[in-house]
């Protein structure tokens, strides 16, 4: 084994086949992956390049079918269910690409709700840190609203909320952005920027190249290989742009 | 997890789907209010039957005719060893325990007086009778020795007989004909309401055997004769002596049986008591099979809400639940569902075996127990009802229920 004591995250030739009897999809076709502490990673690819697929497998909620997964230096396949569980819940905070909120539950205790399973007993006031976390994406007057009188952009920085609300150290956003506005895309940026900045390592998917010019570093998948791989020379800062952004959006509101 | 954050997760899911939650505990409410409305009628039932039996007067002792052991073919041999006169005189003369001993002589006949006709039953009693069957007399007096020895022609009528003689009137120092033989009413007895196989027993009219006898029937036996001891501890003694007595008064010898039988109240009753428990045990049986139905309900419904909440389930997994905790919670979702359906089912048996006791007079009668057992049952159809589709629940996939349409 090489050299892995900072590596957050190292897949050795990871491989996903979905056996559907008839058809074999090879969603990830032997990925070799490094992400280190502190880390900021876009990774792009066409719909069906295995984007998704690698971030499930990323965030504990899918095995490899082949090859292996470092999370921390240890590999994931020979945890348990529960193991695994435990780490999603404290390690990893997740935003999937469909939001995945649960309906007619109010904005806060979906935010809550990662809360309710912590086993470390230390997140005792999970009302008010769920209602914090919903005030740092902005949605602070949107405490008591459920999925459904939300608009799509508001779901989302309610799932996003939900994936702070742990203080995990790696975060695993699967197109955070897609269903925002360019303006809250950058806030939302700014917000995955600032958490960066603390150490906590990002990857994030993104089929648009000006999102992903705000990471450190750029992946890009298809067919399940990687193609691409370098660092951003140097990456917009969202928390400038938005200077920029914010005349504009005064004379829109004057 | 907390137990505090699970019930609060249950409750949650519950409230979010009110109707579902509710037709849900249909299955239960039904059956736990069918099982204590049911528990409430045997048990008010059997009251009932207790006052009727008590109603007969307190430590009666029946002595009758005939062998208790050797059943149908002792009528024959009890027509030659019937109940005398002679038997009640001295069971009331050597019995140390007895404090009341009468010959009964009940005869259905013609009354006339008063405001007509009237059938009723003519009992032939002696005047221990007012105090073994612990009868008030409301208006006149009870006939006493002297009406005894002289064969008077008194009578003291029961309350039905009463009423529909004289209405509105006391029967008291008129006449009526039995059998166009002419008595003097000398009193009125208290009411006493029917007996267990509804015979109503204010429909009497009592006077002295030894009137009645020479008079009426004009035969010497005696059908039964009817005793009471002072107080109930002395019963089972004087069960032995009166056979002691009843044996030596008919002359039998050491190897023959008994030719009459004595029975106390409890022996009646438990004969009552016996019919009583087997219709409880029947309703409660039918009771029983709503509420596994009702159980059966909560297992399918929370089958659907599995399927139905798959995606939910996938959520909760991949924000860190293990299938511990989803298992706990559709667990604890389908106990208080049940018990929630419990506690109104109580309330609706309780209001139920409220009207049923008003319309029909029963004092229907629910104990704490019924309470304890009906909660205690409804959380065990949760459990083991709800266990198989929350494990269900537990072992599913993350990713695949996400995915899950
Ligand atoms: N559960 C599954 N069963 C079978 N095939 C699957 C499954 N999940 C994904 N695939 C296939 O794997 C490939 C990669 O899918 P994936 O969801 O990773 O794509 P993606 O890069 O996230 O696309 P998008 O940008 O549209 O989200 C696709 O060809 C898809 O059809
Ligand atoms: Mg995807």
């Amino acid at each position: 084994m090489e050299d892995q004591k900072t590596a957050v995250i190292r897949t050795v030739g990871a491989e996903k086949v979905y056996d559907m009897g008839k058809t074999r999809v090879r969603a990830l076709a032997g990925v070799d992956f490094t992400v280190e502490q502190g880390e900021m990673v876009a990774i792009m690819g066409a719909s069906g390049s295995g984007k998704s697929t690698l971030m499930n497998i990323l965030g504990c909620l899918d095995l490899p079918t082949a090859g292996s997964y470092f999370l921390d230096g240890v590999r994931v396949e020979t945890l348990s269910r529960n193991q695994l569980a435990d780490i999603r819940n404290q390690k990893i905070g997740f935003v999937f690409q469909g939001f995945n909120l649960l309906p007619r539950t109010s904005a806060v205790a979906n935010v809550e709700l990662p809360l309710l399973y912590d086993r470390s007993g230390e997140k005792i006031n999970t009302r008010k840190l769920a209602s914090q976390a919903l005030a740092k994406v902005g949605l602070g007057d949107r405490l008591d609203h459920e999925p459904s009188e939300l608009s799509g952009g508001q779901q989302q920085r309610v799932a996003i909320a939900r994936a702070l609300v742990t203080d995990p150290s790696l975060i695993l956003a699967d197109e955070p952005t897609g269903n925002l506005d360019s303006r809250t895309s950058v806030e939302v940026l700014a917000l995955f920027q600032e958490l960066n900045d603390q150490g906590i390592t990002i990857i994030l998917v993104t089929h648009e190249e000006d999102i992903s010019k705000y990471a450190k570093r750029i992946v890009e998948l298809r067919d399940g290989y990687i193609i691409r791989d370098e660092q951003v020379a140097d990456h917009r800062r969202a928390a400038v742009d938005l200077e920029t952004f914010t005349p504009v959006a005064v004379e829109v509101e004057v | 997890m907390k137990s505090s954050r699970l019930i609060k997760i249950a409750t949650q899911s519950i409230l979010k789907n009110k109707m579902r939650s509710l037709l849900t505990m249909l299955g239960i409410i039904i059956g736990v209010g069918a099982v204590i409305v049911m528990v409430a009628i045997g048990q008010g039932a059997q009251s009932m039957i207790q006052q009727q039996i008590n109603s007969l007067g307190t430590n009666l002792i029946v002595i009758s005719p005939g062998s208790s052991n050797s059943g149908g073919v002792s009528g024959g041999a009890g027509t030659y060893n019937r109940l005398t006169v002679d038997d009640a005189d001295k069971l009331r003369n050597e019995s140390i325990f007895l404090s009341g001993v009468s010959p009964e002589i009940a005869t259905r006949g013609q009354v006339i007086g008063g405001q007509g006709n009237w059938r009723a039953t003519i009992n032939g009693v002696s005047t221990d009778y007012q105090f073994i069957r612990d009868w008030d007399v409301i208006s006149g007096r009870f006939f006493d020795q002297s009406d005894m020895r002289s064969n008077r022609k008194v009578a003291v009528l029961g309350m039905t007989v009463a009423d529909n003689l004289f209405p509105g009137e006391d029967p008291v120092g008129q006449r009526i004909q039995l059998r166009n033989v002419p008595f003097d009413i000398i009193g009125v007895l208290a009411e006493k309401g029917q007996t267990a196989s509804g015979t109503d027993q204010d429909d009497v009219i009592l006077a002295p055997y030894t009137t009645v006898q020479t008079r009426l029937s004009g035969r010497q036996f005696v059908p039964q004769i009817l005793a009471s001891t002072a107080i109930p501890s002395d019963i089972e003694a004087a069960q032995e002596e009166i056979k002691a007595i009843m044996r030596e008064s008919h002359g039998l010898a050491q190897w023959e049986d008994d030719d009459f039988t004595v029975r106390n109240q409890s022996d009646l009753a438990e004969t009552a008591q016996g019919t009583t428990e087997v219709m409880t045990m029947l309703l409660l049986a039918i009771a029983s099979i709503s509420l596994l139905v009702g159980g059966i309900g909560i297992m399918n419904i929370m089958l659907v809400s599995v399927t139905e909440r798959t995606r939910e389930i996938g959520i909760r997994l991949a924000i860190g639940a293990r299938g511990s905790d989803v298992l706990t919670q559709f667990l604890v979702e389908s106990i208080v569902m049940s018990i929630l359906g419990g506690a109104i089912g109580i309330m609706i048996g309780f209001g139920g075996s409220y009207i049923l006791g008003e319309a029909t007079g029963w004092s229907t009668t629910i104990q704490p127990a019924t309470i304890f057992v009906a909660l205690g049952f409804s959380a065990a159809v949760g459990i083991f009802f709800g266990l198989y589709p929350a494990r269900k629940a537990s072992v599913l996939d993350p990713i695949d229920a996400l995915r899950y349409e």
